[in-house]
């Protein structure tokens, strides 16, 4: 039983971490007021580039040496994600567009380019079946030395591969930014009001510009991580599925905290394969309980928006362009 | 001493607010925005297929106008998504962004598949066909006023809301799946394939004529409900200023919970032309994200239904298109997505140029 | 004496065709404080804004500590030490006060709150403040709100303070605290300009007194040599005749009274007090104040859009003799009960019309319910459009323009040709003429007038008291949400109105 638990705790934290790259980067966004729902398809894209860039690394060298298979897929996953970030930056800030249609258009675009490369890549260089990069992934899942000796505990929390703490600690990291620095106090003021920020200095484009590339680099990890850690170097085109709009939900049953989004990543990776672990589960039902995660989330958003407590509202002016001119 | 120095550093456009421009102009803008984005699509597919670009096109052409059969899902296709489209532009129109489309679309469709599984032959078509549209429209009509409900009184964000519905109305799906597929297969097939209970007639033997024949005409009333009717006003008036509305005793709420009933009846009703017109079955994947798409169509439109024949004629013929150039030339069909996506991209950041003006800051200037 | 910290040389700004400063010179000098003194639309604002680098001006020169300044920037104020504390806050709702204070400076160092909050504390200790560092600013009061921005201020290190009407939105008790910090302020030696117009104020606080009027520099004086008169007169001037038709009221009858209206705001702060006055068929009721005085509130009130917490608002109906309170009725309610009101709102295309509409659609706002079918019927509106373009000569190409296309004097005539087309038995105009030309003033005093003339019931809220004195024929005058005086338009001495206007006369006096 108790370790029917602990591999719940396990799966559940596995299933957590790619929700919590996209939850913290997309706080990191929305913060700066941009609501950015192209996270699902940066997040597909950050999972290919890794996949592209290990194919490459893998395709044309011999030995792979440990260190550039994993350096060369992590780069390039960022330099993936950021640019699909940088497009979303350069049409809603500079060019004013709508945010909600260009993030779906950008979710659009970043799902295409992921299946597209995932289906096509073998067969630019010839080769059939489908992408496996076992060493790389393999690299990727090495777990720490000493944590198969430390029994249940360890194998819980100390057999995951490097990325799962990165995903932690860099939600540690962007909460102590957003509430302890001079940037994160600057970053909160361009999302709640800009007009007031622009007035006291703060320049409004850099920071929306570098958060949402930033926050789109962050989540763009959460796609590594799945198709290098949790799926060990494969890609199967959608199997990434909704996890995207699971993040974006995250935020909200977060309100908008990093701190908070770890342990909620975890629940809703929990939510999320929990109907595994219920003994004795129609299949039909374990369809329903997957509805959870977007049930509570649902019930976070009303309760929030009736309570009118203002430190858990959206930032104020999240969805909104800035144009100093209609001050 | 404090001189004028910092000041070179200011930015050497400074943009305005246009207030009017000559429409030619706009479509000028508009047009050079398609070229560019098809020239970037033509090094795109260069990079992919090392093909000629015309050839490419070609074969775009080809997909959706090559044969007769082609043509007809073409128009099918077009008549789908116009139809989505044509359900969430009251709601874009009042300022609420309804981006629940697909949810509300699967839930009118399994409301259809489910009268089409229990009913099969129970009820004769005549009685069961206005069964299944009307469950379909209520089905959409709940998943729509739910999250509209909670704005009207709350300010719940709807957006986040709705989008969340989306998730929420595919596990009712994959349940009922579930229930009706004894094999676990979770896969339905097509429902009533010997009876084709539920199914709506082939018009003058014409597979999609009915569904085409049914947009159209909503088409034409969506029109008229903006741009003609009280209510279409209203709306307008409360999209463009609360305030106003106010002023003027428009009952605000009253309008946002209207005016999501409209939104989500018409998708439930693409639901039940989904499932009762065109595929006869029904999965998690019945709206196959024309719910998102709908609102860049809506948007490219500026919410004018006529011009949104137009535009879903253009997404669809791009993705139909796209859809060929991966089977001749062998790729992955999501190379779609992609050409729409930049597409979209070029689109919407034209509007920009339309609604801005840039101005070279001259040197003398003092703000 | 030492240089000024700040003196102003032949300032002259421009917006347009209208000259909102003309050649002003005035100089203030380290530890003192000086009244810019002046009534609404004076320029006092847009001088100061030209200090803290909001606006450049178009000539003249601005010497600050005896240097010649270039001040193009928020960031160059600063720089010059000089910190505008404006009428609207400029605060994050969701920050502490702390949070609010540092927020955009580039300090050395490590961001530690903990220590802004200590410096925070020390200057409030220095001047007298009372303020907590760590409350929200959303839980703070208005006056709790406005120490925020004036440490923000300090805490940048500003020698130069200018405050834009910072009493307006204190209580009296509020009032005299500031006071005391801006006194020991003065005695720091920082230089204090404080935008006002409350008369009693200046005498209480300032050393000198400098006055605009209609933009131009009228002098300076020294509050020691001077008394309420002559301020009074510096300010409103001599009267300047406008010639504007008045003809006498015939026939009047009580169409509107108003009886002890109370109304909050959503802070809850009290904003009509006890309102009592009666609107007559035929007759022009002019209401003075200064702005914000509740003259916006208390049109809404009556117009159903604002929620009054006591007191009746009694409609006379003139074709049935029947007499309704229209408290707590919704603007449809009214309209059902037969009641004819028409209403200018000051906020014209936030509120009046829809910007992105046509003038046609915009015609239809009051009357597209009318009839049974589902349809609008746009072919009266169009007509009604087309009238209104011919008679009140508005210039646009046709009546399908949107009215945010027009100018301000045809926006506004679009307006007024509605609200006055739906033959209102009651018209209620906030500031018709603010920033209209000549001529289109004049059109709308004489659609005013014509109004009257045929027996409606007219309240003017307006600005400039040339104006209300030869307009109205009857002139409230409302000052912190009360009724301090109604006088009559024919004999009303601008001098009179002005010191009702800012509450240093009379029984409705509230401060202590």
């Amino acid at each position: 039983m108790l370790t029917t638990i602990f591999a719940f705790i396990n799966a559940a934290i596995i299933q957590g971490i790619p929700l919590l790259f996209g939850a913290t980067g997309e706080i990191i966004t929305e913060k700066s007021g941009n609501l950015n729902l192209g996270i699902p398809g940066i997040m597909y894209m950050g999972g290919i580039s890794g996949i592209i860039g290990g194919y490459l690394y893998e395709h044309y060298t011999d030995n792979p040496a440990a260190w550039l298979c994993i350096l060369v897929p992590f780069i390039s996953s960022i330099i993936g994600s950021s640019l699909m970030a940088l497009i979303y930056s350069f049409l809603t800030i500079t060019l004013r567009v709508n945010q909600n249609v260009t993030g779906l258009a950008l979710t659009t675009f970043g799902i295409g380019v992921g299946n597209f490369f995932g289906g096509s890549l073998l067969s630019f260089f010839g080769e059939t079946g489908s992408i496996s990069l076992i060493t790389t992934g393999n690299y990727y899942k090495a777990k720490l030395p000493f944590a198969d000796k430390l029994g249940l505990f360890g194998k819980t929390f100390l057999s995951l591969g490097f990325l799962a703490y990165l995903a932690i600690i860099i939600a540690i990291i962007t909460s102590y930014m957003l509430n302890r620095t001079r940037t994160g106090l600057n970053l909160r003021a361009v999302g709640e009001n800009p007009a007031t920020a622009d007035a006291a200095g703060i320049n409004i484009t850099k920071y929306k510009y570098l958060s949402t590339v930033i926050g789109g680099a962050i989540a763009g990890l959460g796609g590594l991580y799945f198709v290098m850690d949790y799926t060990g170097g494969a890609w199967t085109n959608n199997g990434f599925g909704d996890r995207g709009w699971l993040a974006i939900a995250i935020v909200i049953f977060a309100v908008w905290k990093p701190s908070m989004a770890i342990l909620s990543s975890f629940l809703f990776g929990g939510l999320y394969i929990l109907c595994v672990y219920i003994p004795g589960l129609s299949s039909s039902s374990k369809e329903l309980i997957n509805m959870l995660p977007y049930l509570v989330t649902i019930l976070v958003l009303v309760v929030v928006s009736m309570r009118k407590k203002r430190e858990n509202q959206p930032p104020a002016h999240l969805g909104l362009s800035y144009f100093r001119e209609e001050r | 001493m404090k001189t004028n120095e910092k000041h070179t550093r200011e930015p050497l456009f400074h943009i305005t607010k246009r207030s009017d421009i000559v429409w030619w102009k706009a479509w000028i803008i508009r047009a050079i925005a398609i070229i560019s984005a098809l020239i970037v699509c033509s090094f795109v597919i260069i990079a992919l297929t090392k093909y000629n670009p015309i050839q490419v096109y070609k074969t775009m052409i080809e997909g959706s106008f090559g044969s007769e059969r082609k043509i007809w899902i073409l128009l099918q296709n077009i008549a789908m998504l116009l139809c989505i489209s044509l359900a969430v532009t009251p709601a874009f129109k009042m300022r609420f962004w309804n981006l629940g489309a697909e949810g509300q679309v699967l839930i009118g469709g399994l409301a259809s598949a489910a009268c089409m599984f229990y009913f099969k032959d129970s009820i004769p078509n005549g009685l069961l066909i206005p069964i299944m549209l009307v469950a379909s429209i209520l089905g959409g009509v709940i998943w729509g006023v739910i999250p509209a409900f909670f704005k009207a009184n709350w300010g719940t964000n709807e957006s986040l809301f709705t989008l969340m519905m989306n998730y929420v109305a595919t596990q009712p799906v994959a349940f009922f799946i579930m229930v009706w597929v004894p094999n676990g297969s979770s896969v339905m097939g097509v429902i009533n394939q010997m009876t084709k209970s539920g199914w709506l007639p082939d018009l003058f033997g014409k597979k999609y004529l009915l569904n085409i024949i049914v947009v159209a005409v909503v088409t034409v009333i969506m029109f008229v409900y903006l741009k003609y009717s009280k209510q279409g006003y209203e709306i307008s008036v409360v999209g463009e200023s609360e305030n106003t509305a106010r002023y003027i005793g428009i009952n605000v709420k009253k309008v946002i919970i209207r005016t999501m009933i409209i939104s989500g009846a018409v998708c439930g009703l693409a639901g039940f032309l989904l499932v009762s017109g065109t595929n006869h079955t029904v999965s998690t994947n019945l709206a196959g994200g024309m719910g998102f798409t709908a609102i860049m169509v809506s948007w490219l439109a500026k919410f004018n239904p006529v011009v949104m024949t137009l535009t879903s004629f253009l997404i669809v013929f791009l993705q139909r298109g796209a859809g060929e150039i991966a089977t001749a030339f062998r790729l992955n069909e999501s190379v779609s997505d992609i050409l729409t996506g930049i597409i979209i991209f070029f689109i919407i950041g034209c509007e920009f140029f339309i609604n801005y003006r840039i101005n070279k800051r001259s040197k003398k200037e003092a703000e | 004496m030492s240089n000024a910290a700040i003196e102003l040389r032949g300032i002259t700004k421009r917006f347009g065709k209208i000259t909102a400063n003309k050649n002003v010179n005035l100089s203030v000098y380290g530890g003192e404080i000086l009244s810019l003194l002046g009534e609404n639309g004076s320029g006092k604002t847009t001088l100061m804004n030209m200090l803290s680098g909001i606006y450049y001006p178009d000539e003249g020169q601005i010497f600050i500590n005896g240097e010649e300044a270039v001040i193009r920037s928020p960031k160059d104020a600063f720089d010059y030490k000089i910190g505008m504390i404006h009428q609207h806050f400029k605060l994050i709702d969701v920050f502490s006060a702390a949070e609010n204070i540092v927020l955009g400076l580039k300090e050395n160092g490590r961001y530690d709150i903990k220590k802004v909050t200590a410096r925070v504390k020390s200057i409030s200790e220095k001047y007298g403040f009372d303020i907590d560092p760590d409350k929200k600013i959303y839980e703070m009061s208005v006056s709790e709100k406005q120490t925020v921005e004036i440490v923000k201020v300090l805490y940048r290190g500003a020698d130069i303070l200018i405050l834009d009407e910072p009493t307006a939105v204190l209580t009296p008790q509020e009032t005299q605290k500031l006071f005391a910090v801006l006194r020991r302020m003065r005695d720091d030696g920082k230089a204090i300009i404080i935008i006002t117009h409350k008369l009693h104020e200046v005498l209480s606080l300032s050393d000198r007194v400098a006055v605009l009027r209609k933009g131009e520099y009228i002098g300076t004086v020294k509050t020691a040599e001077t008394d309420e008169s002559q301020l009074t007169e510096m300010m409103v001037g001599k009267k300047v005749s406008l010639n504007i038709d008045r003809t006498e009221s015939e026939n009047t009858a009580d169409r509107l009274v108003i009886n002890g209206l109370d109304l909050y705001d959503e802070n809850g702060v009290k904003v009509l007090d006890d309102i009592t006055f009666t609107a007559k068929s035929g007759e022009i009721l002019g209401i003075a104040g200064i702005a914000g005085s509740g003259q916006r509130e208390l049109l809404e009130a009556i117009a159903g859009l604002l929620k009054v917490s006591s007191g009746e608002i009694i409609y006379n109906n003139p074709k049935t003799g029947d007499s309704e309170n229209l408290r707590d009725k919704t603007p449809i309610q009214i309209r059902d009960l037969g009641v004819r009101l028409s209403f200018v709102p000051e906020d014209r295309l936030g509120m009046g019309l829809v910007g992105n509409m046509d003038i046609v659609d915009n015609m239809m706002l009051r009357s597209y319910r009318r009839g049974k079918s589902v349809f609008v019927n746009r072919q009266s509106p169009k007509k009604l459009a087309e009238d209104i373009i011919k008679d009140l000569e508005i210039a646009t190409p046709n009546a399908n323009t949107p009215v945010r296309r027009l100018s301000g004097g045809n926006v506004q005539k679009v307006l007024v040709g509605r609200e006055i087309a739906a033959s209102p038995t009651v018209l209620m105009a906030a500031y018709p003429v603010r920033g209209l030309d000549i001529n289109s003033s004049y059109m709308i005093y004489n659609l005013l007038n014509k109004q009257k003339e045929n027996g409606v019931a007219v309240i003017f809220v307006g600005e400039d008291l040339d104006v209300l004195t030869e307009l109205c024929d009857r002139i409230m005058v409302i000052g912190s949400g009360r009724v301090t005086g109604i006088l009559d338009g024919r004999t009303a001495d601008k001098n009179e109105i002005g010191l009702l206007m800012t509450g240093t006369n009379g029984g409705a006096e509230n401060e202590n």
